[in-house]
C-alpha cells in the first residue's frame, strides 16, 4: 500500500541545538499514528515541520493531497495554508482558537480556504449561495460533534474539554484527509481522556480520516494506535505496533530516565 | 560629478561623523526600551524636543551657567523619561502590545500638543557654545571644534554605558529583564525598577545628544524631535534593534551616508530624508532583524 | 413557533432601520438645503468633515481593528487621493493660475473628471499605490509595520514636496472647487459604512479577524496570510484615498505638510475611542471628536470660568484631546463599544443594563463602607 505521508531523513537545527535528527516517519491510509516520547523530544517540532510551520534543516517531506491512493507530493518549504488547502489539518498543543469568535464562527472559518467566490462577490451577496452552503455545512458539523448546543457561545467561555473538541471541529472544517493532533488529551481528567479517545475513533472513521497525533497518556495512545513512533532527544528510538513498544527496553529506558529526573 | 578633492572628502566625513554621533546618542535610547519593552517608544523622539527646550530656558531664559544647566538638562531629562514609563507604559504591562504603542503614541501626540503650549509654536534659537562652533583647520580640512567633540563625548559615554550594563548589577538586571521579566522576577531582580533605569539612562543619553544637536542645528520647536527621532529609530533599526553597539553602527553609517548623499547629489537633497525611510525599508525586506539583531523562532 | 417569532422581530428591526435611515437621510437633504434653523455654512462644514473622518476612521479601523495590522500610513494615502482629486477637478485655467511658481505638467493640467470619478479614481490610485506598498510592508510584524508604513507616508509626503510640476511642492493647491457638499461626504461615508458591515459578516471579514486573533492558527486553516492581509491593506487605502479627495474639495486648499503621518494620530483617536473592531464605535466616536474638536475652540481662544480668567492659548484644545487619547487608552480600552455593534435588542435593553451598572456600582461602594 502507498503511503499518504512519508518523511525523509527530516533534520532541524535551533542555531546549534538539533531539535529533529534524521526523522522517517511514514503514515498509512486509515491508520492512527502517535508519536510520543518525554518532554523536548522534539514532538511539536515535528510536527512543525510536516505542516508546513518551520522549514527544515535537511530532508524532505512527502504528502498524498488526496488521501488514499494519490500520489505523494513533495511539500518541503511550501507555507503552512497551502499544505492545510492539500488536505492536512492540525490541532495545537495550547488550543489556538480565534478567541474573539463564537463557536459557530471558528467552524465557518476552517471553510474560509474553499470559499470560490472573490471578495466583491462574497460581500455583494453574489456569492450568498456558496455562503449559506458553508453556514449549512458548519451547522451539520457542530451537529454531528456534539456541539450545536453552543453553537453561539463565545469559545473562550468553553470549558477545556470542549474547546478541544472544537478546535478538532475547526481542523475537520477544512475537510482533511490527514489529521494532525497535538496532545488532544493535555489537561484532560481520565473520565474526559476515555470520552476523546471514543471521539477521535469516530471521527477517524466518519470523515474516513488518517490520524498522526501526539500524546502523553500512555492508556489513549496503547488503546487507540495502530502503530507508534518514539522520539527522545529528537531521535527516533524506536517504532512499532503498541505491543512492540511497551517492550522495547530503550523505550522503557528513556521514559524511566524521565520520569526519575521529573 | 565624481571630481572632489580629498580634503573635501574629509571634511564633508567629518560632518557625517558629527551627524553619526548625534543619531547614536538618541537611537542608543530606542534600542534600549526596544531592548527591555519591545516597544517603539514614538515619544523618545518628544523626550529629545523637550530636553531642547530645558535647555533652552535654563541658558536664554534663566542665564545659568553652563555646567549648571547642563546638569539640570540631563537631570530634568532623565526624570521626564522616567516619569512617562510609569506614567504611560506601566500601567499596560500586561495589556496586549498594541495598547503599549499606541499609548507611545499618545504621549508622543501630548508632549507635542503640550510644547505648542508651554513654549508656542515659534521658532527659538537655541544657546550656542562659542568655542564649539569655531572652525579649526586640521592641514587642509576645515571642520567645527563641534567635529571634534561630538565623537568624544559620545564615546566616552558609549563605554560608560556598556560598563554599566557589561560590569554592574544594574546592567545584568536589564539584561536579564530584556529575556523574560518572569525568569528575572523569580532571580529576585525588580523588573519595574530595571525599566525605569532603562529609561533614566535612554533618556540622559538623549539630553545630551539634544543639546550637542542644538549647536549644529539652532532652531528648535514643538515638532523639532520629529524628524531626527525617526532617523535615530532607522538607525537602532539598521544595526539590530535591541543591540546597543549596533545602534551606534547603524547611526554613523546613515549620518554618513545622509551627509554624503546630499553633497554628492544635490539635485536630490529635497529628498533627504525620504532617503533613511528607503534605507529602513530595504533593510527590513532584507534583513529585519538589522546588522547585529538576534533571529529568534516563533514559538507554536 | 420559535423561529417564527424571531423572524416577526427581525422584520420589525428591519422595518425600524429602513425608517431611521431614511429619517437620517430626509435631515441631511434638509440640511444641505438650508431647512434647519441650526445647521449653517459653518455647521455644514463641521458636518462634512464629521462624514469624513467616518470614512477615514473605517479605514484605518479595517486594517488595524479588524485584521490586526497596525498600520500609520493612512496620511500618505489620504494624500494621494486628495491630490489626485484637486488635479482632476479644478479647471485647466485655475490650475494655471494656481501654479504660478513653474508651470503645471501639461498632461496634468489639461486632465479633468466629473467628481464622481475623480473620488473613484483617487481610491483607485490610493489602492494601487497601496499593493505595491504592501508587497514589502506586509511580510513584516507588529511595530515594525506600523514604523514602515509611517516611513512610506513620510516618502509620499517628501515625493509630493518635491515634484513642483505635478503638485506645486510645498506651495501646495488651493482654489479646489467645493463640490463635496453633505450629500457627497455622507453619501460616500454612507456607501462604506453599508461596504464594511457586508465585508465584516462576509467570510472573508471573518478571515481578517482569525488574523487578528492568531495568525499562527489562520494559517494552519489554510488562510493565506499575506493574500488577506493585502485585501484588507488595499480597501483601507481605497477609503483613505477617498476620504483624502473629500476633504480635498472641503477644505478648498492643500499642501503636502497637511498630510503629515501624524494626522494618522487624529484618526487613531478615533478608532480607539470607538473602540477597536466596531464600525458603529467609528461612525460615533468620528461625530463625537469632529464636533468636539470644533466646539472646544472657546478653550484656544481664552475663557473665563468664574473667577478664573483664562488667557488666549493656541493648541489647548489638542492638549485636551492627547490627554483624552491618553485616559483612554489607559482606563478605558475597550472605547465606547470594544467590538460590539449596534442592534435595536443592544439598544432596546441600554437603560436596563446601565441600571444594572449604576446599581452595581452604589452595592459596591455600600460593600467597601461596611
Amino acid at each position: 500500500m502507498q503511503p499518504v505521508l512519508r518523511t525523509e531523513h527530516v533534520t532541524m537545527r535551533f542555531g546549534g541545538v538539533m531539535a529533529v535528527g534524521d526523522l522517517n516517519i511514514e503514515l498509512f491510509p486509515h491508520e492512527i499514528v502517535a508519536i510520543i516520547g518525554p518532554n523536548g523530544a522534539g514532538k511539536t517540532t515535528a510536527f512543525n515541520l510536516i505542516t508546513g510551520v518551520y522549514v527544515p534543516t535537511e530532508g524532505k517531506v512527502f504528502f498524498a493531497p488526496g488521501g488514499e491512493g494519490g500520489k505523494l507530493v513533495d511539500i518541503t518549504g511550501k507555507k503552512a495554508d497551502a499544505i492545510t488547502r492539500m488536505g492536512m489539518a492540525r490541532t495545537f498543543q495550547n488550543i489556538r482558537l480565534f478567541k474573539s469568535q463564537t463557536v459557530y464562527e471558528n467552524i465557518l472559518i476552517g471553510q474560509h480556504l474553499h470559499v470560490k467566490a472573490g471578495l466583491f462577490a462574497s460581500v455583494s451577496g453574489i456569492a450568498r449561495k456558496e455562503e449559506q452552503e458553508m453556514r449549512r455545512r458548519a451547522d451539520e458539523l457542530l451537529e454531528l460533534l456534539g456541539l450545536s448546543r453552543v453553537r453561539d457561545e463565545l469559545c473562550t467561555s468553553l470549558p477545556y474539554g470542549l474547546q478541544r473538541r472544537l478546535e478538532i471541529a475547526r481542523a475537520l472544517a477544512t475537510n482533511p484527509t490527514l489529521l494532525l493532533l497535538d496532545e488532544p488529551a493535555a489537561g484532560m481528567n481520565p473520565q474526559e481522556t476515555v470520552e476523546l479517545t471514543a471521539f477521535i475513533h469516530d471521527v477517524k472513521e466518519q470523515f474516513n480520516l488518517t490520524v498522526l497525533m501526539i500524546e502523553h497518556h500512555m492508556d489513549l495512545v496503547m488503546d487507540i494506535s495502530d502503530r507508534i513512533y518514539v522520539l527522545d532527544f529528537g531521535q527516533t528510538i524506536a517504532a512499532g505496533t503498541p505491543a512492540e513498544i511497551q517492550n522495547n527496553d530503550r523505550v522503557i529506558e528513556a521514559y524511566l530516565g524521565g520520569n526519575t529526573d521529573a | 560629478m565624481f571630481t572632489f578633492t580629498l580634503p573635501e572628502l574629509l571634511q564633508q566625513m567629518a560632518n557625517g561623523l558629527t551627524v553619526g554621533c548625534l543619531y547614536a546618542l538618541v537611537a542608543i535610547g530606542y534600542t534600549m526600551v526596544y531592548g527591555i519593552l519591545r516597544l517603539i517608544n514614538f515619544a523618545h523622539c518628544d523626550i529629545f524636543m523637550m530636553s531642547m527646550y530645558f535647555c533652552f530656558y535654563s541658558i536664554s531664559v534663566f542665564s545659568l551657567p553652563w555646567p549648571v544647566a547642563l546638569l539640570l538638562v540631563v537631570v530634568a531629562t532623565a526624570l521626564l523619561g522616567v516619569l512617562i514609563e510609569k506614567a504611560a507604559y506601566r500601567p499596560l504591562r500586561e495589556a496586549p502590545r498594541i495598547s503599549l504603542l499606541i499609548s507611545a503614541i499618545g504621549v508622543s501626540y501630548l508632549l507635542e500638543n503640550l510644547a505648542t503650549v508651554l513654549f508656542t509654536g515659534v521658532p527659538r534659537s537655541f544657546p550656542a557654545v562659542g568655542s564649539l562652533q569655531k572652525i579649526v583647520n586640521l592641514g587642509d580640512v576645515r571642520v567645527q571644534q563641534l567635529a571634534i567633540y561630538a565623537p568624544v563625548i559620545m564615546l566616552l559615554l558609549l563605554a560608560a554605558l556598556l560598563y554599566l550594563i557589561n560590569k554592574t548589577k544594574t546592567g545584568m538586571a536589564m539584561r536579564a529583564a530584556s529575556k523574560d521579566f518572569e525568569t528575572a522576577r523569580l532571580m529576585g531582580i525588580n523588573v519595574n525598577k530595571t525599566i525605569s533605569v532603562t529609561f533614566l539612562v535612554g533618556s540622559a543619553l538623549a539630553a545630551v545628544g539634544a543639546v550637542i544637536w542644538g549647536q549644529k542645528y539652532s532652531q528648535i520647536q514643538p515638532y523639532v524631535g520629529v524628524m531626527p527621532g525617526l532617523k535615530c529609530f532607522i538607525a537602532a533599526v539598521i544595526g539590530g534593534i535591541g543591540n546597543i553597539k549596533g545602534a551606534v553602527v547603524g547611526s554613523l553609517m546613515l549620518g554618513m551616508l545622509e551627509i554624503l548623499m546630499v553633497w554628492r547629489f544635490s539635485a536630490l537633497s529635497g529628498f533627504k530624508d525620504a532617503f533613511a525611510f528607503i534605507i529602513l525599508i530595504i533593510i527590513l525586506i532584507f534583513k529585519p532583524t538589522g546588522l547585529f539583531g538576534e533571529t529568534f523562532v516563533d514559538k507554536v | 413557533m420559535k423561529n417564527e417569532i424571531k423572524g416577526a422581530r427581525e422584520k420589525r428591526e428591519f422595518v425600524l432601520s429602513v425608517i431611521s435611515l431614511l429619517l437620517m437621510a430626509a435631515l441631511v437633504a434638509m440640511a444641505q438645503f438650508d431647512l434647519l434653523p441650526i445647521v449653517g455654512k459653518y455647521e455644514k462644514q463641521v458636518l462634512n468633515l464629521c462624514a469624513i473622518y467616518t470614512i477615514l476612521g473605517l479605514s484605518m479601523n479595517l486594517v488595524n481593528g479588524f485584521t490586526g495590522l497596525f498600520s500609520l500610513g493612512q496620511a500618505g494615502f489620504m494624500a494621494i487621493g486628495a491630490y489626485t482629486t484637486s488635479l482632476l477637478i479644478m479647471a485647466p485655467e485655475t490650475k494655471d493660475r494656481v501654479f504660478y511658481l513653474e508651470p503645471i505638467h501639461p498632461f496634468v493640467g489639461a486632465l479633468q473628471a466629473p467628481f464622481w470619478v475623480a473620488l473613484l479614481l483617487s481610491g483607485l490610485l490610493a489602492a494601487v499605490v497601496a499593493f505595491f506598498i504592501g508587497f514589502p510592508v506586509l511580510r513584516l510584524r507588529g511595530d515594525y509595520l506600523a514604523i514602515a508604513t509611517l516611513g512610506f507616508a513620510e516618502i509620499i509626503r517628501i515625493i509630493f514636496l518635491n515634484t513642483q510640476t505635478v503638485t506645486n511642492g510645498s506651495m501646495g493647491i488651493k482654489a479646489i472647487p467645493p463640490t463635496a457638499n453633505l450629500f457627497w461626504c455622507f453619501g460616500a461615508a454612507a456607501l462604506m459604512v453599508l461596504f464594511m458591515l457586508r465585508l465584516i459578516h462576509s467570510t472573508y471579514g471573518r478571515a481578517f479577524k482569525a488574523i487578528r486573533d492568531d495568525e499562527i492558527a489562520a494559517e494552519a486553516m489554510g488562510i493565506n496570510l499575506f493574500r488577506h492581509k493585502m485585501y484588507a491593506f488595499i480597501l483601507s487605502a481605497f477609503m483613505a484615498g477617498v476620504g483624502g479627495g473629500l476633504m480635498a474639495s472641503v477644505v478648498s486648499a492643500i499642501t503636502p505638510n497637511l498630510f503629515r503621518f501624524t494626522l494618522a494620530y487624529d484618526i487613531l483617536l478615533i478608532v480607539v475611542l470607538g473602540g477597536m473592531g466596531s464600525i458603529t464605535g467609528t461612525v460615533v466616536a468620528a461625530f463625537v471628536i469632529t464636533i468636539a474638536k470644533e466646539w472646544l475652540r472657546w478653550l484656544d481662544a481664552g475663557f473665563t470660568a468664574g473667577p478664573l480668567k483664562v488667557p488666549e492659548i493656541p493648541g489647548l484644545r489638542m492638549v485636551v484631546f492627547s490627554v483624552l487619547l491618553m485616559c483612554i487608552i489607559l482606563f478605558y480600552r475597550q472605547g465606547f463599544f470594544g467590538s460590539k455593534e449596534f442592534s435595536w435588542k443592544g439598544l432596546a435593553a441600554l437603560p436596563k443594563n446601565l441600571g444594572i451598572k449604576i446599581r452595581r456600582l452604589f452595592s459596591r461602594d455600600k460593600k467597601e463602607a461596611a
